[in-house]
Order: structure tokens, then C-alpha cells, then sequence
């Protein structure tokens, strides 16, 4: 019955918008001009439409949301190299807010002050090479800046020394993941797919004398100020292993690993104090990755010494996990 | 309508090799996807922004199995989301748009009695015709469309375990796709060759209309990436289907250890995106032609710097095909390459800024007159200066750490690529309806399409990116698993509001095009006082464009208000005047 009403409605629509149409059709007929000419009038209006709706409100709307919204958005990096990507980001944030404000008001006022009125005609102006070699050469000259500061600032986290950092494993699959300390000796044992099975979820090679400290965890617990590295892999499709609050970012891909190293600067408990109680560092997915993409996390919990080895301690090694109970 | 020879229904409206025809073939057909892919969007909008809630529009539409209760189905989330980017990006803004414009405008522009080859052209709209019916089929199958996202990485698209969306859905996804790149092949070969070889006489390359060289260099790129992508998808065809390990390696996939060695999802991503990447390029340089034209006609002035607008589309053009992996800083690879992407990206900002430049200089000092063709245009400007100034934080590779693949590159690329090439189309198909129809689109109708598009368009697409700023990622089915996000309900909430009445004004839009097509006021021969030649042709469609010769180019599309001639244009087949100089 709804569903008739309605059909019955969009009907009625369709046909009052006609009607509407032929009503002003006729009556412009009367009055001996055509409907679909742009008159003064129409230049008039539109062009002011334009100024105070792409111009005076668009703008004004952009500076509320920054204003209202701004508050959302990630609080400042909680990491060494997160720091760097924030000046970079604050700069060319700077820059584009800059840029925007003065292009679209010259848009907005060319539009409004050029519309046709009787009196002015236009003025022929196909083209004056030094004005376009100005405008080319300065936005060239803007963007080596950009792309300079970019670069340094990329090649410093990509070739951050690792060579005092701890190793921990990221391990991704359809929807959860999971975490391997390297143990006393910093350095994860050998793994290979094939040997996934049973509680060995890793599919690590006991063999390998370096997998008996090993630590498999649910959670990820950090040491502030003290550098990490992370290894990914993945065991089923492609996953992104993402940490918004350190800026850290990287796929996990099957069938190859990758890295990615960092040094947080911020406790979870001093990020309490700042953000508020519900406050944690999570590990989200960010690589489209099943049905329950959305739901594919992890904590990580940044801590003191002390506290992070009272964690570790705590926790079984593989040889313990896996051997003894064979 | 056509005198001169007998036309039968099927020749004249369905087989028909008339490249007038066919272009009005291709503009419904990506009318009628665009509004199927526009209402995907309000679909999953509906749960973004309420999850969890029921909604009888979405039990109404996905039934009992894809939304339980009036709630979507986080599988059918994924597919409407994949459906949706693959429908607008490859049928409205590829094929929707170059499709219309090429066919239409290139004979008719250069001087031509139809394309190099009518018969290719025909096969180039029925091989996207079957593409079509293949996509829409998927729509209707037992596990579901495609859901892998558009861009349909494996080995998630390659798995039939990995998501239901990886069945049968996900096979009719890639038939679909191939059919659909032979018919862009098709159709770029005979838009070159059209271009370069029937020109009537006097059109030099430097006298074309900035529109065609749009095409041109739209066509050029398309045939060369778009074979890459077949390449691409073939072997992900074979992975599927054949046991291959192209793209598969080291996979337990629900408890089943797959034999698959050696293979890389990463040379997907580099195959995919050397297609990709020019793709956007392929949406938006059309765009760039339509509207260079609709605002110099309606500026009553030339444009500003043809030889830069010339250049710098080619520049982008060349560029484009040098950033692909842009897309893939955060996926381990090489360190250095990402640099080099990042430099090679961000140069791409410094031919975009001479466009803007010099549309703004077109602008000054015109006489500009606002048809609905022309808000469009200078909507455009608008939107591809914001839309191309986040570009800037996507292509540096630093700072795509932090906002890769969240919201913020949603809203980036919805309002460079989708917004700014969707204006362009809507300006292209204001300004060049009465050419097709001999009648004219209501005006009025046409100032409310526009207006609230435009509202509507900032409010859906700018507050995306303070979602992506606090962290949200794109493609989840609700962000109500974190805790972090809680406070971006209201941010959502807008979002949706706006796509729903954006959404519906565009059955405004469909309504005055299929009002106008029988009922328009009747247009004059040249409308718009317009230089270029389409409009020395006369009203009535007929085969072969002109009824007499073709007329002779004698200067170039942009005279303008020329000081001392008798109006304020000069269409191209005028002869100078004694001592007057070109340009
Ligand atoms: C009413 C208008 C539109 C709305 C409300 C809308 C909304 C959205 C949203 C929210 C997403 C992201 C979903 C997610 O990542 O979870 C999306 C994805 C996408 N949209 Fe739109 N969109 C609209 C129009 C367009 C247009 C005009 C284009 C043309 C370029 C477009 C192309 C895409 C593409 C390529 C994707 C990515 C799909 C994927 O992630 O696989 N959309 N859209
Ligand atoms: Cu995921
Ligand atoms: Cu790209």
C-alpha cells in the first residue's frame, strides 16, 4: 500500500513539474521572449549567487569546520619520526590554506565583477608569455621547497638505524593479529608458512635455535623512548598495519615481509592524562581485507622499563610453548 | 529528419554507425549507470552514518539476504562500495564521458563527415554495451558482486574463500572489465586516427579546438595503459581460474594451505596503477577540454594561452604515466623509488597551476555570461583547485604514511576526479544538448541542478577530510569498532544528508534532459555564438554532418571579441579580413 502511495506521489511530482514548465513556457511566449535566453537579469543573480555561495559561504564554512572539527583530529605524533612528519604536514598544510584563500576569492571576484552587463564588452587578451613564465616558474619553485623538505624527511625514516632496536613481529590474517617478541636475543627465529598448524599459529621453524626465546603475544607493549622495529607478514590477503598516533603505516603482504621503524615518546598513561581515560594506542587495519576489515585491531601500550618487563617476563617462550607439550 | 537516405529503426537507433548516434548511445547508457552507481552511494551512506540501523529502503532493494532486517550486510557493504567506484570511475567518467564527447565532438569539430571508421566506432558501443549487461548481471548472483574495492587487490580478489564477493561475482567483474577495455581501445584508435588524418582543409593542428586536443591526448594515453590493465586482469583471471601463481605465494586461506609459491600481490599493484593512475587523467583531461571551451564561449573571450594549455595537458598527460607508484608508498618498496614517485608526483601541480592560471585570466575582463554550461565550468575551477591542492599531502610520500588509504583520500579524489569531471560533463552536455537535439535544456531547471549540486557536492566530499585526518580508514563497514572515532557521528551524519539531496537533484538534471529531448523550446543554429564549427552545421541531424562541402578552416576557434570586427565572435570558417592577423 505505501509502496503504491508512493509511486502515486512521484507521479503527482513529475506531472506538477511539467506543468510548472509549460505555465512559464507560455507565459514568457506572452511576453515575446525566450524562455532559455540568458538574460541581465540571470547574469545578475548568478553571478551573485556566486559570490555569496562559492565565495562568502564556502569559505566561512571551510574556516567552521576547521574550527569544530579541528579538535577531532589526531592528537600531536607520539613518536620521534611522527614529529617530523607533523612539521612537514603543518607546513604544507600552511601552504594550501594559503594557496586556497587567495585563488578561490580571485574565482570568486573575477566571476562577480566580469559578468555581462550592457555597458562592457570583453577585452581581447589570448596570451602574455611573461606572465605565464611567472606563473609557471614560481609554482616551480614553491614545489622544489615542498618536494625537498618530502624527501629528507622520508629518507630519514626510511633509513632509520635499527641497529639498537627491539625486534617484534607483526603477524596479520583474516581478522586478527598477532604479535612475536624476538626474545634475549633480538632476533626472530626462521618461519615458514608450510608449518602453520596447531599451536605453532606462526608456522615458526623450532629448528631454528633462534625461535626458542621467542614470545607470541596478543597485545604489543613498547618501552618509551626506545627505538622498535617491526616486521610484517600477512597469511592469508594483503593487510595494512596502521598506527595512527605514531604515524606509522605498512602493508603486510603474503609471502614477503616488510618493515617499519620507530621510536615512541609518549607513555599510554601520560596519553591518559592528555586525551582523557578511554585513551589507548591502537593497531588498525587499513588495507581492505575480508568482511570484517573493520573490526581487525590490536593495543599497543607504551610503558616504562619496569612495567614492560614485569609484562614480558610473564609470558611463555615458544621452546616452553610448543616443545615441552610434544 | 533524414532526407537523403532510407534509414531503417534498427540501423538508424540501435546497429547505427553515425558517430552523432553512437555518442547518444554512449551518454544514456552512462546516465542510467550513473544514477545506479549515485544510489549504491546512498545505500552504504545509510549505514555509515546510522550503523547498525534498519532502513526499508535497503530491505526493499537488497532483500532478505544482503540486509537482514532492514540492516546492510557488512558483505553487500563491501560490494555496493566496489560496484559504485568501479561504475563511476570506468562507465560514467571513462566511457559516460569520453565516449559522448569524443564521438560527438571530434567529426563535427574538425570538419569531418563521420569517424575514420563507423564500424569500429559501432563495435566500440556494443562491446561496452556487453560489458555492461556482464557488470549488471553481477549485481544479481548468489554470492554477490565484486567486493574486493575497485581497485580489487589480490590475493582477496583472487580467493573464493577470502570473501563471498570473490566468487562467481568477482569473474563476472573481470569478463565485464576486459570487454570493457577492448572497448576503449576501439574507441581511442578511431578518436587518433580521426584527429590526425580527417581534418577538413585549414585545421591545423594549432587551430584545433583546445576539446579536441583534450580527446587526443586522452585517447593516446588510454591506448597505451589500457592494454596493461587487460594484461593485468588476465592474469588474474588465470590465478583464479587455471592454478597460476601470477600474484599468489605463501597463503593459508580458512585452514587450507594453498600450493601457490612465488608469486606477488605488489606486481598487481604495479599493473594495476600503471593503468590507474593515467586513468584519472583519462577522466579528467576531457573535462579540462570541455570546459576550456564552455568558458571561453561564454567569457566572450579567447582562452588564455593556448600553446600552455596545449602543453601543459601534455605535460600532465606524460607525467601521469611516471607516478604510479604514488599509490603504493606504504606496500615495503624500495625506499628511493618512493622518492622518485614523490618527485615526479608532485611535479604534476606545476602544469595543473598554469591551467588554473590561465582560466582565471580568461575569466578576467570577460563579459561572462552564466548559462548553466558555464556555472558548471567555473564550478569546476572551484573544485580543482581544492581537490588539487590536497594532492600536495597524497603525493609526499612522508605524509602519505599517516593518510593513506583513510578518508582523506576519498574526499581528495572525489572532488578532483569525480566532482571537477563531473561538472565538466554536465557543462559539456548544457552547452552541447541543443547541437544534439536542436532543442534547448530549461534554464531554470538548470541554474537548481546546479546550485544544489554544488552545496551539495562541498557538503559530502570536504568534510571527508577531517575524517581522514583523525585516522579513519576507508572501505569499514562502521568506524563503531574504535572508540577513537565516536565523535565523528555528527561529521557523518552531514555527509549523509548531503549525498541524499545531492543524489536526488540529479533526477532534476535526468528529467530536463529527457523533458528537453521532446518538449525543449527549439534551438537556433548557433545558440551560444560560438566559433567552432559544429555549429555551421545546421539543426537536423543528418549523415555526413554538412549538407554541401565540408567548410574550410581559416583561423583558429578562440576570436573572441577581436577588436575590430563586426561581433564579438568569428566562427572559424571566416577568412581573415584584409590586414587582420591571426592571434
Ligand atoms: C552522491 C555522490 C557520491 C557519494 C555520496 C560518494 C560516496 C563515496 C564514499 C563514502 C566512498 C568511500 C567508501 C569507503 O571507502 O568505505 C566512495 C568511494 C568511491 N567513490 Fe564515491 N561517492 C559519490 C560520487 C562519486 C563520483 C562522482 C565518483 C567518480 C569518480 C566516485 C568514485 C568513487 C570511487 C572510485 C570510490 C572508491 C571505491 C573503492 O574504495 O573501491 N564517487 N564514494
Ligand atoms: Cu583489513
Ligand atoms: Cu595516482
Amino acid at each position: 500500500m505505501t509502496n503504491i502511495l508512493i509511486i502515486l506521489v512521484v507521479f503527482l511530482l513529475l506531472a506538477a513539474l511539467v506543468q510548472v514548465i509549460r505555465v512559464n513556457e507560455l507565459l514568457s511566449e506572452l511576453k515575446n521572449q525566450d524562455l532559455n535566453k540568458v538574460t541581465d537579469k540571470d547574469n545578475k543573480i548568478q553571478a551573485t549567487l556566486f559570490f555569496l555561495i562559492a565565495g562568502v559561504a564556502y569559505l566561512a564554512l571551510v574556516l567552521w569546520q576547521f574550527k569544530n572539527w579541528g579538535p577531532f583530529l589526531l592528537p600531536p605524533a607520539s613518536s620521534v619520526h611522527g614529529a617530523a612528519i607533523d612539521s612537514l604536514m603543518n607546513f604544507t598544510m600552511g601552504l594550501i590554506i594559503f594557496v586556497f584563500f587567495i585563488t578561490q576569492p580571485i574565482l570568486v571576484w573575477f566571476v562577480y565583477k566580469y559578468r555581462k552587463t550592457k555597458t562592457k564588452s570583453a577585452y581581447y587578451y589570448p596570451h602574455n608569455n611573461n606572465l605565464e613564465k611567472i606563473w609557471t616558474i614560481v609554482p616551480t619553485i614553491v614545489l622544489s621547497a615542498v618536494i625537498f623538505y618530502g624527501m629528507s624527511v622520508w629518507s630519514q625514516i626510511t633509513n632509520a638505524d635499527t641497529s639498537e632496536s627491539t625486534v617484534i613481529e607483526v603477524y596479520a590474517k583474516q581478522f586478527n593479529w598477532i604479535a612475536r617478541y624476538s626474545g634475549d636475543d633480538n632476533t626472530l627465529g626462521a618461519a615458514n608458512f608450510r608449518l602453520v598448524g596447531g599451536k605453532n599459529t606462526l608456522g615458526v621453524d623450532m629448528e631454528d635455535i633462534k625461535a626458542a626465546d621467542d614470545k607470541i603475544t596478543r597485545e604489543v607493549h613498547l618501552v618509551v623512548d626506545k627505538p622498535v622495529l617491526l616486521r610484517f607478514r600477512s597469511q592469508d590477503v594483503i593487510h595494512s598495519a596502521y598506527l595512527p598516533h605514531f604515524r606509522v603505516q605498512m602493508n603486510c603482504v603474503p609471502g614477503m615481509t616488510t618493515q617499519f621503524a620507530f621510536t615512541p615518546t609518549q607513555t599510554t598513561a601520560q596519553m591518559k592524562q592528555q586525551e582523557g581515560e578511554d585513551f589507548e594506542f591502537i593497531l588498525l587495519c587499513n588495507k581492505i581485507c575480508g568482511v570484517a576489515h573493520y573490526n581487525m585491531q590490536m593495543k599497543f601500550v607504551v610503558e616504562t622499563q619496569e612495567e614492560y618487563d614485569t609484562w614480558l617476563t610473564g609470558k611463555k617462550t615458544l621452546s616452553e610453548k610448543l616443545l615441552t607439550q610434544k | 529528419m533524414s532526407d537523403h537516405h532510407k534509414e531503417t529503426f534498427i540501423t538508424k537507433y540501435i546497429f547505427c554507425q553515425d558517430h552523432k548516434m553512437i555518442a547518444k548511445q554512449f551518454l544514456i547508457t552512462g546516465m542510467l549507470m550513473g544514477v545506479i552507481g549515485m544510489f549504491m552511494s546512498i545505500l552504504f551512506r545509510l549505514q555509515l552514518s546510522n550503523p547498525g540501523e534498519s532502513f526499508a529502503v535497503l530491505e526493499w532493494f537488497l532483500g532478505d539476504k544482503w540486509a537482514p532486517g532492514g540492516v546492510l550486510d557488512p558483505n553487500m557493504y563491501l560490494s555496493l562500495v566496489t560496484m559504485h567506484g568501479t561504475i563511476l570511475v570506468f562507465w560514467v567518467l571513462t566511457a559516460g564521458l569520453t565516449g559522448t564527447f569524443a564521438n560527438y565532438l571530434i567529426p563535427l569539430q574538425i570538419g569531418a563527415r563521420d569517424m575514420a571508421s563507423g564500424f569500429l566506432n559501432m563495435l566500440s558501443y556494443w562491446f561496452f554495451f556487453g560489458a555492461t549487461i556482464v557488470m549488471l548481471i553481477s549485481l544479481f548472483v548468489e554470492s554477490g558482486p565484486a567486493s574486493a574495492g575497485w581497485t580489487v587487490y589480490p590475493p582477496l580478489s583472487a580467493l573464493p574463500q577470502a570473501i563471498s564477493g570473490s566468487g562467481l561475482g568477482q569473474d563476472l567483474w573481470l569478463v565485464g572489465m576486459a570487454l570493457f577495455i577492448v572497448s576503449s581501445l576501439l574507441g581511442g584508435l578511431n578518436y587518433i586516427v580521426t584527429i590526425l588524418n580527417l581534418r577538413t582543409k585549414g585545421m591545423s593542428m594549432s587551430r584545433l579546438p583546445l576539446t579536441i586536443w583534450a580527446l587526443l591526448i586522452t585517447a593516446i594515453i588510454g591506448v597505451l595503459t589500457f592494454p596493461v590493465l587487460l594484461a593485468c586482469a588476465l592474469l588474474l583471471i588465470f590465478d583464479r581460474s587455471f592454478g597460476t601463481s601470477f600474484y599468489l605465494s605463501d597463503i593459508i586461506i580458512n585452514g587450507e594451505m594453498l600450493h601457490n609459491t612465488g608469486g606477488s600481490p605488489i606486481l598487481f599493484e604495479h599493473l594495476f596503477w600503471f593503468l590507474g593512475h593515467p586513468e584519472v587523467y583519462i577522466i579528467l583531461l576531457p573535462a579540462l577540454g570541455l570546459v576550456s571551451e564552455v568558458m571561453s564561449v561564454n567569457s566572450r573571450k579567447p582562452i588564455f594561452g593556448y600553446k600552455a594549455m596545449v602543453g601543459a595537458m601534455m605535460a600532465i598527460a606524460f607525467l601521469s604515466c611516471i607516478v604510479w607508484g604514488h599509490h603504493m608508498f606504504v606496500t615495503g618498496m624500495d625506499p628511493f623509488l618512493g622518492s622518485v614517485f614523490t618527485f615526479t608526483t608532485l611535479l604534476i601541480a606545476i602544469p595543473s597551476a598554469v591551467k588554473v592560471f590561465n582560466y582565471l585570466t580568461t575569466l578576467w575582463r570577460g563579459s561572462i555570461r552564466f548559462t548553466p554550461a558555464m556555472l558548471f565550468a567555473i564550478g569546476f575551477v572551484s573544485t580543482f583547485i581544492t581537490g588539487g591542492l590536497t594532492g600536495l599531502i597524497l603525493g609526499d610520500s612522508a605524509l602519505d604514511i599517516n593518510v593513506h588509504d583513510t578518508y582523506f583520500v576519498v574526499g581528495h579524489f572525489h572532488i578532483v576526479m569525480g566532482l571537477s569531471a563531473i561538472y565538466g560533463m554536465f557543462a559539456g552536455v548544457y552547452h552541447w544538448f541543443p547541437k544534439m537535439y536542436g532543442r534547448m535544456m530549461n534554464k531554470k531547471l538548470g541554474y537548481l541542478h546546479f546550485w544544489v549540486t554544488f552545496i551539495a557536492a562541498y557538503g559530502v566530499f570536504f568534510p571527508m577530510h577531517f575524517l581522514g585526518l583523525a585516522g579513519l580508514p576507508r572501505r569499514y563497514y562502521t568506524n563503531s569498532a574504535f572508540p577513537m572515532f565516536d565523535n565523528l557521528t555528527d561529521i557523518n551524519e552531514v555527509i549523509t544528508f548531503f549525498s541524499i539531496i545531492g543524489g536526488l537533484v540529479q533526477l532534476l538534471f535526468i528529467f530536463n534532459f529527457f523533458y528537453s529531448i521532446f518538449k525543449g523550446t527549439k534551438s537556433e543554429q548557433n545558440p551560444w555564438k560560438s566559433n567552432t564549427l559544429e555549429w555551421t552545421a545546421p539543426v537536423e541531424r543528418i549523415h555526413g554532418n554538412w549538407p554541401g562541402e565540408i567548410p574550410s578552416v581559416e583561423r583558429w576557434a578562440y576570436d573572441y571579441s577581436k577588436p575590430g570586427m563586426d561581433e564579438d565572435f568569428v566562427m572559424q570558417n571566416v577568412p581573415l579580413k584584409e590586414g587582420e592577423t591571426e592571434h
